[in-house]
């Protein structure tokens, strides 16, 4: 998983290393000031002259301008490293979701893909500042603290084999405690945020029962629940810093203790002032280092559960590939379904196609209508290939849809789908999405057979109106002919209508297919519906029901061989003309 | 650390970098007051520490006097008691010291988390009785991103840099004043170091505080556009856009880039700098102190005593925890001013004006006797009436009968712009009232403003022949059953919400709404029938199955009047006909306000009334309105153009 996301360091591999040794030097000087310190006390304590002083104060000055400029140097370019890799990450979790199939996209909900792309990335982010700047440097300033403190402190440097291991041993009981519970906390977390937004999305339920004292003491509830498991998490890692201060109290005591005796009974010759003064520094030091070792061992089991969500999404292999470039092109709108059977999730037991067998004619208008969950929508997202059939051959313009390339075929076949979505920016921008290079002229055409035109032209900036995000400033009547106009700039040899004009009032309706049969007779137009009215005029209609289709003919024949259609019609439309 | 959070588009930072001093007094002020007892101790437990932190430095000097003096004999025996005795003090202020830290790092984590569920507890009970119109202009991303990341940035601060910078702080005045103890020219040399840390922090604090507040606002910005496209991820397919939608996702990505390693940059900078300030001031005193020491200078310090390697010795150590501490200090600087963004804004939520509610009038359950006075009871009756005190002390009880009237009625979401003008409909107890026309033209409005979501501008509105501005809001939503087009279920299993309808429901009421409305037929083909547990707005279930599920919510509270918002909308006209049946059943004996797309919805209704950019074109029932041959009657006949 580690190497997987490693991947995307990329150009940031250089700053990294940079960071890696510039550390290295930072940490060498930090261990090599309090050895020299120590002389310069020495000096101060052996009334060396100010001369002698001065000397040892210019070297120690000089280490600290050179640790600065690494320690300096280091910031920037770990900052650069880790905002790279950052930025790396998201692009590359950015195009694998732009890779997707339409089978892996339903695998996860779009929340979670932002929340991967977002706050995931961000724990990754720290983690890896933290690991460049702290996974040498702390094992280095131990090591070279130890070695420091055993050549200046001798004996007394035997305080760290209590120390050490004491502290060593408490933070790893910490961090294995807190760490589970951390976990859990931030699954919970999780869930009550989304209560949350629950509770926003459905503000006018909640107040049109009166239900905010019931919403409120749902939510107190889980919120103290989660309080009190967070507090539980906090308070285990509350012991680091009481636990840290004992280690360094206790090296300091120790060393004051024993240090006087030595020295005093030496009379200063196997330990001195300097020494004990050093000891002391490098107690601290070394402490500090374990400290931030655990530390990074802490951020890195936490950003674990970021890195394994990153890597769900690196690791989706899309449903659909597209084939070699194989140069077909679509001639014609013809359709074709031989054998087809289909399921989702590749689940053989819950077929939602069974043994479809069908051929359109390029050009015709083709009604499907059939009961919620009839696999109307499945049966057409098929044919631009938004999801493969299990077995079976779905051909388009003659050739098997998988003969094609991906960008070929969808542009050929245009498809409004059923939860239809504009984009944020201006209407022409929304209707660009459908062909890059549109001409005002040909905005205008499109829009006019989607019954758009007049109500855009209403606005006061027309077509340059700002579409806000999800398309809430317009009706959503409006916002579904501003998708079918958007569809129609393809120039696609096949329509596909997924109940794209359910909001839509049914003149309107009426006066889009006919706009629709008038200037594009060529194009074979595809159109679900609830409304009977809405299919009654196509050239062939398609019951299905229950995966299958249960009838084929036009108005007239359906009405004398079809149970289902017959009573569609009757419950919509013939009930209507008694009175 | 930062937390998984939900989404949160537009999540914008107030700009500037200023701190505000009135936010952060009033996030302590909230935190003493959530815990009066155990803030002030914390405070006394972290002072304390500091203090005990600060002391040692103290007898350290002892110490190594002790030792210089001893050093020359090399009596240890003589040594040490005096020696002994100093480092048990010390032990025993160190053993002191760990328990206030153990018991102010306890408490920390204690109150901590208390005060964020407070807080979020509070914003969310202040939030529920905040109006419509709050969640009708502000967009949800950013009411979350206050739950989420905004307390996120409060929980940093309150649990870290708050304790921290008061431990700094007095540890560095402690520190301070023993190194005025022991030598004032020393000291001096120390606070010109501060200064130039202070300086320094100043520049490159301020560099990172910049943009640091352009990375939230970059973030933002990311998490929005990633949002839009992920919520069109299958748009962005069907049109193969794929390209083009990286391209644009690289400009922003970058954008973010460059404003994060800056301000990381800055703020990682900003470490090894003052460390090493901190360092050349270490060699600084050490010099000057070694040249006082050597050439005998007098000394002015509190303590009067002589300057000697006794004094500069420790006082070096002195100086290493003085500018830890105030480098410590420096370092709190960004999360302080990242927490007082979010407090800002969690603030602004809080500070929201509620809905009011002046209404007086309740509902309550009721009998009515023989002779037709009615009597207010407690259990549930099905029969409800308004409970009507009167200014002069007497109360009158009026049937709930489901009698709406508005008379001339004026409404605008803003006040400049109208979007109701006149509109006047009798609803009589029992009748089915449609309202028909555009989307825009205003039927949704209608009854936004009889449950008083919005309040009218002009005019009036009577339930049951009281002005609705009388009634509590609560009594009056309670006597409303409401569905709407965009169906709200919440997490839990479909048992429970249908309950929502009406808390104290059985089981088999539940169930038996469902049968009415037509739901349980597909309740029981769910794994776990009435018990599947619905998440995410019961993403499981189709559009249609949702609806009806809302429709039992409402069926199950058995109000008086009904109001059906393009409730059936989303069933397919299949089903619909199996659920009419239930619907006609369901609205049999009540006031029924009805929006519909489909006309067969509608046609039967005792009064449609027809709207157009706000107002009542036409109205009359079915067979009036198609004799009048007007837009009803076009529009009717629409459905029927077969060419």
């Amino acid at each position: 998983m580690i190497r997987k996301l490693a991947k995307s360091i990329r150009e940031y591999k250089v700053p990294s290393i940079i960071t890696l040794l510039l550390m290295v030097g930072e940490a060498g000087i930090e261990c090599l000031i309090p050895f020299i310190t120590a002389n310069l006390i020495n000096n101060i304590s052996a009334g060396a002259p100010v001369s002698e002083i001065a000397k040892t104060g210019a070297m120690l000055v000089g280490m600290a301008l050179v640790s600065l400029a690494c320690g300096g140097t280091a910031g920037f370019t770990c900052a650069k490293a880790s905002s790279g890799f950052a930025k790396n990450l998201r692009h590359d979790l950015f195009s694998a979701v732009q890779s997707f199939a339409f089978e892996n996209i339903d695998k996860f909900s779009s929340s979670s893909l932002v929340t991967r792309l977002t706050t995931d990335v961000t724990n990754v982010q720290m983690s890896y500042m933290m690991l460049i700047r702290t996974a040498i440097r702390s094992p280095l300033m131990f090591t070279f603290s130890i070695i420091m403190a055993y050549r200046m402190g001798g004996a007394l440097a035997t305080t760290f084999v209590v120390v050490v291991p004491i502290l060593i041993f408490g933070l790893l009981m910490v961090a294995r405690n807190a760490m589970p519970a951390f976990r859990r906390v931030f699954k919970k977390y999780d869930r009550l945020n989304e209560s949350i937004e629950e509770n926003v999305m459905g503000i006018r339920v909640v107040k049109g029962f009166s239900r905010e004292d019931f919403e409120k003491q749902k939510f107190d509830t889980a919120a103290e629940d989660i309080c009190a498991d967070f507090t539980k998490a906090e308070r285990i890692v509350a012991f680091n810093m009481p636990l840290m201060q004992f280690c360094s109290y206790f090296n300091m005591a120790f060393v004051l203790l024993v240090g006087s005796m030595m020295a005093i009974t030496s009379r200063g010759t196997t330990v001195n002032v300097g020494h004990i003064s050093a000891m002391l520094t490098y107690g601290m030091q070394i402490l500090m280092s374990l400290m931030m070792l655990s530390m990074i061992y802490v951020m890195l089991t936490m950003s674990l559960e970021s890195m394994k969500r990153i890597c769900e999404v690196l690791d989706q292999k899309p449903a659909i590939a597209s084939p070699e470039d194989t140069g077909n092109k679509v001639q014609d709108g013809s359709i074709d379904f031989e054998g087809v059977n289909f399921s989702y999730a590749r689940n053989k037991n819950n077929l939602v196609l069974k043994n479809i067998n069908l051929h359109i004619d390029s050009g015709l208008t083709v009604g499907i209508i059939g009961g919620t969950g009839s696999s109307k929508s499945t049966l057409t997202q098929l044919i631009p290939r938004l999801y493969d059939a299990n077995t079976g051959i779905v051909k388009v313009g003659g050739i098997d849809v998988k003969e094609y390339d991906i960008k070929t075929l969808r542009d050929a076949v245009s498809f409004v789908l059923q939860k239809n979505q504009l984009f944020s920016g201006t209407i022409k921008d929304n209707l660009r999405w459908g062909n890059e290079n549109a001409t005002d002229e040909q905005m205008v055409a499109a829009c006019r057979m989607a019954n758009a035109d007049e109500f855009i032209r209403s606005f006061p900036d027309g077509y340059d109106t700002y579409i806000e995000q999800g398309g809430t400033n317009v009706s959503g009547g409006q916002r579904q002919r501003l998708c079918i106009a958007r569809a129609l700039l393809k120039n696609p040899k096949i329509l596909i209508l997924d109940d794209s004009t359910s909001a839509v009032d049914t003149r309107t309706d009426a006066g889009i297919r006919a706009e629709l049969k008038k200037f594009i007779p060529e194009t074979t137009k595809i159109i679900i519906a609830q409304r009977i009215s809405s299919v009654m005029d196509a050239d062939m209609i398609i019951v299905m029901d229950k995966g299958e289709i249960s009838a084929v003919g036009t108005h007239s024949e359906l009405l004398k061989t079809s149970d289902i259609y017959r009573e569609v019609y009757e419950q919509q439309i013939h009930t209507g003309e008694d009175e | 650390m930062a937390m998984h959070t939900k989404n949160s588009p537009a999540n914008m930072r107030p700009e500037g970098r200023k701190l505000n001093m009135k936010t952060l007094s009033r996030t302590v002020k909230m935190l003493f007051g959530f815990y009066p007892v155990l803030a002030p101790i914390t405070c006394v437990c972290i002072l304390f520490s500091a203090v005990a932190s600060a002391i040692p430095g103290l007898f350290i000097q002892k110490v190594i006097e002790a030792i210089q003096k001893w050093q020359i004999t090399g009596d240890w025996a003589a040594a040490k008691p005096e020696i002994v005795s100093k480092v048990l003090i010390l032990i025993s202020l160190y053993v002191l010291s760990i328990i206030a830290i153990t018991i102010h790092t306890q408490l920390m984590a204690y109150m901590t988390q208390g005060f964020l569920m407070k807080m979020r507890c509070a914003m969310f009970g202040g939030m529920q009785k905040l109006p419509i119109r709050y969640f009708d202009t502000n967009k949800h991303g950013d009411i979350m991103s206050r739950y989420t990341n905004d307390i996120d940035t409060l929980r940093q601060l309150v649990s870290q840099s708050l304790p921290s910078l008061l431990q700094s702080a007095s540890i560095a005045l402690c520190v301070f004043s023993i190194m005025l103890y022991f030598s004032v020219w020393l000291t001096l040399v120390a606070v010109i170091g501060v200064m130039v840390i202070s300086l320094v922090t100043k520049k490159v604090g301020g560099g990172s505080a910049k943009y640091f507040m352009r990375q939230q606002k970059a973030v933002g910005k990311t998490e929005a556009f990633i949002q839009e496209m992920m919520n069109g991820q299958k748009v962005v397919k069907v049109f193969c856009h794929e390209e083009k939608s990286t391209d644009e996702f690289e400009k922003i990505n970058n954008q973010l880039y460059n404003d994060a390693y800056r301000a990381h940059a800055y703020a990682n900078m900003l470490g090894p700098i003052n460390m090493n300030i901190g360092n050349i001031l270490y060699v600084c005193i050490a010099v000057v102190g070694g040249i006082l020491v050597v050439t005998n200078a007098p000394n002015l310090s509190l303590s009067g005593m002589p300057i000697g390697v006794s004094i500069v010795i420790p006082f070096l150590n002195m100086v290493k925890q003085f500018t830890a501490n105030i480098n410590q200090a420096t370092q709190q600087i960004n999360s302080i001013v990242m927490g007082m963004a979010g407090a800002e804004r969690i603030f602004e939520l809080m500070d929201e004006q509620p809905e009011a509610d002046s209404g007086y009038v309740t509902l309550v359950n009721c009998k009515i006797d023989k002779d037709g006075t009615i009597t207010e009871c407690e259990e549930r009756t099905g029969q409800w009436a308004w409970r009507h005190p009167h200014s002069d002390g007497t109360l009158t009880y009026t049937l709930v009968q489901g009698d709406v009237r508005l008379t001339d009625v004026d409404f605008g979401y803003v006040p400049e712009k109208t979007v109701l003008h006149n509109v006047t409909v009798y609803a009589e107890p029992g009748q089915k009232v449609a309202f028909v026309g555009a989307t825009g033209a205003g039927k949704t409005t209608i009854t936004n403003l009889i449950n008083r979501f919005y309040d009218i501008a002009d005019g009036k509105i009577r339930y049951d022949g009281i002005n609705i501005n009388k009634i509590k809001k609560s009594d009056l939503r309670r006597s409303l059953g409401i569905v709407l087009q965009d169906t709200n279920l919440f997490t839990g299993t479909v048992l429970e919400n249908i309950r929502y309808g009406r808390l104290d429901a059985t089981d088999e009421e539940c169930v038996a709404a469902a049968r009415l409305v037509g739901a349980d037929d597909f309740i029981l083909n769910l794994p776990e029938g009435y018990n599947t547990l619905l998440t995410s707005n019961g993403a499981n279930l189709s559009q249609g199955q949702r609806q009806l599920i809302a429709i039992a919510r409402a069926a199950v509270a058995d109000p008086p009047v009904m109001i059906m918002d393009e409730a059936t909308s989303s069933i397919d006209t299949r089903t619909e006909a199996v659920v009419q049946r239930g619907m006609d059943k369901l609205m049999e004996g009540r006031t029924v306000f009805v929006i519909a797309h489909r006309l067969s919805t509608v046609r039967n209704s005792d009064v449609i009334m027809v709207l157009e950019k706000g107002r009542i074109i036409e109205r009359g029932n079915h067979e009036k309105l198609m004799s009048e041959k007007g837009t009803y009657y076009q529009l009717y006949t629409g459905a029927f153009e077969l060419d």
